[in-house]
Parts: C-alpha cells; structure tokens; sequence
C-alpha cells in the first residue's frame, strides 16, 4: 500500500524531471536529457501500474478518503487543501496519461533529434505530464484548476515550441486565448459551487447531494446554472463548438505534441471533468442535453470539415474534435462510462495516428500535404500497418477498439436513459463521415502513385524509437476495446463494471427500468455486427475507395457540381473569418480608437504630462530668485528671519 | 550698588544686531559684511550672558563659549575665502561677484 499512501509520488516524478531538464539541461548530452526525461515518466508509469495493483487489492466498495498533504488557501470559510484522491475513473485516467506520455516521450527521442532546444522540450513534456496528473489526481475543484490551467501552459509553450515561427507563436496564443474565454466560464462555476455547497472537495459535495432533488427537466436552477458553466470550461478545454477553432491551429507545434497534448491527454481533459461531476449533471437534465447536444454538433461538423482538408495533421485534427464531440455525447445522455471508455480508446488510436503522421511527415522530409504524398505502402510498411490499424479503431471496424466505445456511445444515444433520436442522426452520418476522411487519409497518402519528386524525397521508415511506440499503440488500438466485448453477447461490459462505483455512488434515484426482453447471444452478436455503426463505417470506407482509388477523377467532379458547399467546407464554413470580423477586430478597433488614442493618449498621458509641465514652468519662474547677487540673498535671509521671528510672537499671544 | 536691569543689556543687544542686519544688507565690501556678521553674533553673545546673569543660569555662559569658538573658526575659513576671491576677482565689491546664478 505504500504509493496509496504516498499519491504525491506519482505527480513529484514528472516534476523533477522537468525542474532537472529545464534548469541544468543545456549542458547535459543527449542521454541524459533523454534518461531523466523519458526515467522520470516510466516512473510515474510504474508507480501507477503499482498503484493500480494496490487499488485492485482493497475491498470491494471501498471509498478512499482524499489525501491531504497541506492546507494550500483558507480565508474565512473557504478552505483549499492540496489534497489527492483515487478512485476507478483516476485510475483508468493515470494509465491512460502515463502510458501514452511514455510512449510520446519515446517517440520524441527519434523525432525531435535534430531539434534546437532538445532539452526544453523534454522539460514541458515532463512539465505537461506533472500538471495532467494533477488534474487527475485532484480531490478537489480549485486543485483540479491548477492542472487545468498547467496543461493549458505547457500546450502554449508546446504549440509555440518552434517560437522563431510566426505562426507557431500565434498559434499558441490563439490556443491559450480561446481556452482562456471557456476557463473564465469553469472559474465562475467553481465560485458558484462554492458559494452552494460551502466547500470545493469533490466528496464534500457529492455527500451533500446525495438525495438531493434533481433540477425540473425544465427549469435553470443553481445545479444547472453550475453544471453549464463548467462545460463551458470543457467546451474551450476540449475543443468543441463554437470554441474548437484553436484545436486545428495547434497542429503548428511538434508532433508528438500534437499526439500527446491535442489528441490523446490535454483535449480530453473536458471530458474527465464532466465524468468526475457526474452527481451534480446527473441532476441537471438541461445541461445534459446541452452536453449532449453541443458533442453530437460538433462530432457532425468537424467532421464534415475533415472531409476535404489536405494537410494530413489538419485532417487528424478535426478528427479528434469530432471524436471528443462524440465522448460528450455519450456523457450528455447519461453513459458516463462509455464516454470515458472512447477517451481511452481514442487515446490509444488517435495518438497512434498522430504518430503514425508524424512518421509520414518525417519519411516525406517535413511535407504535410496529402497531395504530395501517394503510394507509401512499401516504402514505410510499419508505419502504414500501424496507422491503418488506427484508421480501423476510428472508422468502428468490428473487432477494433474504436469499434466498441463508438458503437456504445451511438447505442446509448439511441436506447439509453436520455435517448435522442435526432442526436444520434448526428452521430450516425458523422461515422460515416470519420470513415470516409480516415480512409480518404489513407488511400491518399499510402495508395495509388507516387505524387513527390522521388529524386528530391528520399523517403525512409522511421528509426526503431519511433516504430516500437507505434506498434505498442497499434496493439493496444486492437485489443483496447476487447474489455467491453461479452457485452456485445449479453455478458458483462467489464470496463463499465469498473467504473460503476464511480458512477452510481452519488447518481440520483432513478426508477428501475424494466429489463429488455434478451435475445439469444448468437442474434446479439449478429444484431451488433450488422448494426447502422457498423454499415455506415462500411460504407464511408468503400465511397473513399471509390473516390481515390477506382475512379479518382470523381471527387473533383463532384467538387465542380457542388460548387457552393465544397468551398464552404474548404473554408471550414468561414469560422475564424466570422471570428475575426465579429469579434477581434470590433476589439482591435476598440482598443485602437478608444483605449489607445483616448484613455491612453489623453487621459493617462495627458495627466502625466500636465503634472510634468507645471512642475517645469513654475521651475522656469521660481529660477529668478537665483540672481547670483548676494545681497539679495542676504535680503531673503532677512526677510526669512523677521517673518519666521513675527509668526514665533503670533503662535507665542495666541498659545497665552 | 544698583543691578543694571536685564532690559538695558536687551536693548543694546537688540541695537547692535539691528546695527549688523542693516549693514549685512547694505554694505558692498565683502570684509564690512564680515564684520557684521562678527557683530551680530557678538550681539546675540550680549544677550546669552545678561540672561545667564539674570537667570543665575550657566547654560546661556556655555552656548556663549560655544559660539566664540564657532566664530573664531569662522573667520578663519571666512578669510581665507575673501583672500582667495581677492586673488581671483581684484576686487571686493560684492556686487561684482555674481556668477553663480541661473
């Protein structure tokens, strides 16, 4: 029992390891950075495998008490401790975190090489993984801030990474800046929680809800108004509508850094946080449809635009907001545990694709473009296994773990407790549309001739530090999902089963429902392989083959004939020039004409320098005095005297 | 033998300074301003003593040594000044030696 005991351990790994690398690391060599950088997560690993074995020890229906180490905050009431906490969802969390980490950290040996600033990036790596653990591990909201806005700064510093690179600058800015609007929403929610529940530890509150009397399906009372805006938080933090528009940018950075930060950890940490407040949304019908309803839009739209994009990393990155679209679906109708089964799942194969991206974009010597690639399945065998392993996971090919999370999460939507017919509609074309842009990916870049220069292109598979990661992934890509797999004949869903405690200790009283007749496990079977999910993914996958590989002159022709809408999708429906007219340059203009020239120029400066010119021109006048003739100033000391000697009487009579 | 009273020392003391202010102001030769420096301290120094004298007091007899002393050095530093601007200037005249100014 000693890292239950001793939780800390696990978030003081990665901290060392970035204040080691961050402080000393530009003298170390290239092992060391990479031993203590790579040592201090497989550590944290380690410790979470090994805590973990402890967890799965205690009795059944144990609920651990928070950890607290010191009292951080505390002004009248309000008390903050550092204090952490464990339970089935932290620890499906912590390996999810850890592992990918490692294998990004991994990966970034062989692919930032030949970087400048090796140590450094190492260090936010490390950086990062400290405040995702923390976020994590919290046991309390305003703790759980601090690893929220942490991994907000390390995704800053990390998207900014090559900080020589205008547009990595503004990319990063732009990512901090758009998540910063939705934290503004999460913090005034912690305020809210606060001010209703007298406290800001997760066990505090739930304990205090329990038996508590949900919000009317139609009204907005304190729950909902709470509820609302931490997603809010989420919305920026997770990148969903109308916020994402950061999430594509930040592929300027690295791409490990997209693998790890924006595809498999950091983006999904929305979805966590809905997880973890399951007790106050549970009560809150409206937020849950909003939930509900801003993932099943988003999964739609980001997907539509990943259907023409032609950077390869833009494709992946639309990808991940529709597929984070889709967790807040199955958390918005009530499967929390589905939700958080296709975070993890998706964490193995999107990070995998990203990846497997990334050896692409290194076999093609730093070219992104789809168009320029074609034809690489033999000459990068490795990579192209593993990311159509990938495409196999996302698309929700049966047998793959993407397969299991997706087709739970549409089943939940369309059967569940909070079942919308219309939002599974969304979730259901915008599969087919995840199919069609993933295979579209694939056959574009893996199939038919080669479109690059051969004698320019030297295109090579990745070093064995780079693969190994990505057979890892793929691996996991497959069997990730195998954990729910009986359910699909009747039998038990062992990942929900998991995380039933944390689900359903705190969950409102529901209604028992009566149990659907069950069928034979032979026709469930059959019933589940044969179902929409799995067709319309066929589907998507035989129009890419299609589209790119029987007749590739068909895609521009349909382009030709759907003029309109093609552009509107190229453009990503003109969002960031909305953006732009609607809001950033109003402010631009505001801060130019009024803060700048009037509060400014005016009135700050104006202040600063009257008080200057009176200072001045009095100076000029007062200058007089100083004649250089003596008996002049003979006459003032004269005049000082008797004047000083009068008052001195003065005071003296009025004092008698 | 009749005291002279307090006020007759007071009276001269006030004459002899007012003496010193009006020639401090007035006169244009650097040594006469000296001097009257000189007698308006030793006006003050008149004061000190008729009220020590009056009073029964040592404490006006002690500032009285305190300002001879302060004086006598004074006049030292004081007249090595004039004889260095004599030396620069060839002249006294304090009119004349007005450089130090705005």
């Amino acid at each position: 029992m000693f890292i239950l005991d001793h939780l800390w351990i696990i978030i003081a790994l990665p901290l060392l390891g970035a204040a080691i690398n961050g402080l000393l690391g530009k003298n170390f060599s290239k092992p060391i950075v990479n031993s203590v950088g790579i040592g201090s997560v497989a550590l944290a690993f380690l410790s979470c495998a090994e805590l973990a074995r402890e967890f799965a020890q205690l009795p059944a229906g144990q609920i651990l008490e928070p950890e607290s180490y010191f009292t951080w905050i505390t002004a009248g009431q309000f008390k903050v401790d550092f204090s952490l906490q464990v339970d089935q969802l932290t620890i499906i969390m912590l390996g999810v975190v850890t592992f990918v980490s490692l294998l990004v950290h991994i990966y970034s040996t062989g692919y930032m090489a030949h970087e400048e600033g090796y140590y450094r990036f190492f260090s936010y790596l490390n950086l990062f993984v400290f405040f995702m653990l923390t976020l994590v591990l919290a046991a309390n909201v305003v703790l759980m801030f601090v690893g929220w806005e942490g991994v907000g700064l390390c995704s800053y510093l990390l998207v900014g990474f090559w900080f020589l690179k205008p547009s990595a600058i503004s990319a990063g800015k732009k990512a901090f800046i758009t998540t910063r609007i939705g934290d503004f929403g999460f913090t005034i929610g912690i305020l809210l929680l606060f001010w209703t529940f007298g406290s800001v530890d997760f066990v505090t509150i739930f304990k205090q809800l329990v038996g508590a009397p949900p919000d009317a399906a139609a009204s907005t009372g304190v729950l909902t108004t709470i509820c609302l805006l931490l997603f809010t938080g989420a919305v920026g933090k997770s990148a969903q509508l109308p916020l994402y528009v950061w999430l594509p940018d930040a592929m300027e950075g690295p791409t490990p850094v997209s693998a790890l930060i924006h595809a498999a950890t950091m983006v999904t940490a929305g979805v966590y946080m809905v997880a973890r407040m399951n007790p106050l949304f549970s009560r809150a019908p409206v937020a849950m449809f909003v939930v509900a309803l801003i993932g099943a839009l988003t999964a739609f739209f980001a997907a539509t635009i990943g259907l023409v994009q032609t950077d390869i990393k833009k494709v992946l990155a639309y990808s991940t907001v529709s597929q984070l679209g889709y967790m807040f679906l199955g958390l918005g109708v009530g499967a929390y545990a589905s939700g958080v089964f296709h975070l993890m799942t998706h964490a193995f194969f999107k990070g995998l694709l990203f990846l497997a991206a990334g050896s692409v974009i290194h076999a093609m010597g730093g070219d992104q473009e789809m168009p320029h690639m074609g034809g690489l399945r033999n000459k990068i065998p490795i990579t192209f296994w593993c990311m159509l392993i990938a495409t196999f996971a996302i698309a929700g090919i049966p047998g793959f773990a993407g397969y299991f999370s997706k087709d739970e999460i549409l089943e939940a939507a369309r059967s569940g407790p909070n079942a919308n017919i219309g939002l599974w509609l969304l979730g259901l074309i915008g599969a087919g549309f995840t199919s069609f842009y993933m295979f579209r990916l694939i056959f574009l870049t893996f199939f038919g001739e080669p479109r690059y220069d051969e004698h320019k292109v030297h295109v090579h598979e990745s070093p064995y530090n780079m693969t190994v990661p990505l057979i890892l992934l793929a691996i996991l890509s497959t069997v990730g999902g195998w954990v729910a797999a009986p359910h699909l004949v009747g039998g038990t869903d062992y990942f929900e089963k998991f995380l039933h405690p944390v689900f359903a200790t705190y969950a409102p009283a529901v209604a028992e429902r009566a149990p659907e007749a069950l069928e034979s496990p032979g026709m469930m079977l059959f019933h589940a392989l044969t179902g929409w999910p799995v067709l319309i993914a066929l589907a998507g996958l035989l129009v890419a083959w299609w589209f790119y590989i029987k007749s590739p002159e068909t895609p521009k022709k349909l382009a030709d004939s759907l003029r309109a809408p093609y552009t509107l999708v190229l453009h990503k429906y003109y969002v960031d020039e909305l953006y732009n007219a609607a809001i950033i340059q109003p402010l631009l203009w505001i801060s130019t004409n009024v803060l700048w020239h009037v509060v400014d120029e005016t009135v700050i400066d104006g202040t600063v320098n009257s008080v200057a010119r009176v200072a001045r021109e009095s100076g000029s006048e007062l200058r007089e005095i100083q004649s250089g003739n003596a008996r002049s100033y003979a006459t003032w000391v004269v005049i000082g005297a008797v004047g000083v000697t009068v008052l001195m009487i003065g005071l003296w009579g009025m004092v008698r | 033998m009749s005291i002279v009273p307090v006020s007759y020392y007071l009276v001269l003391s006030a004459i002899l300074f007012g003496l010193g202010v009006v020639a401090f102001v007035v006169k244009r030769n650097i040594i006469t301003i000296f001097m009257a420096i000189e007698l308006m301290l030793n006006a003050v120094n008149l004061a000190f003593v008729a009220f020590a004298r009056a009073h029964n007091q040592l404490d006006g007899l002690v500032f009285v040594f305190f300002v001879i002393v302060v004086a006598a050095a004074e006049s030292a530093v004081g007249l090595a000044i004039i004889i260095t601007v004599y030396q620069n200037r060839q002249t006294l005249n304090i009119e004349r030696i007005n450089l130090l100014k705005f």
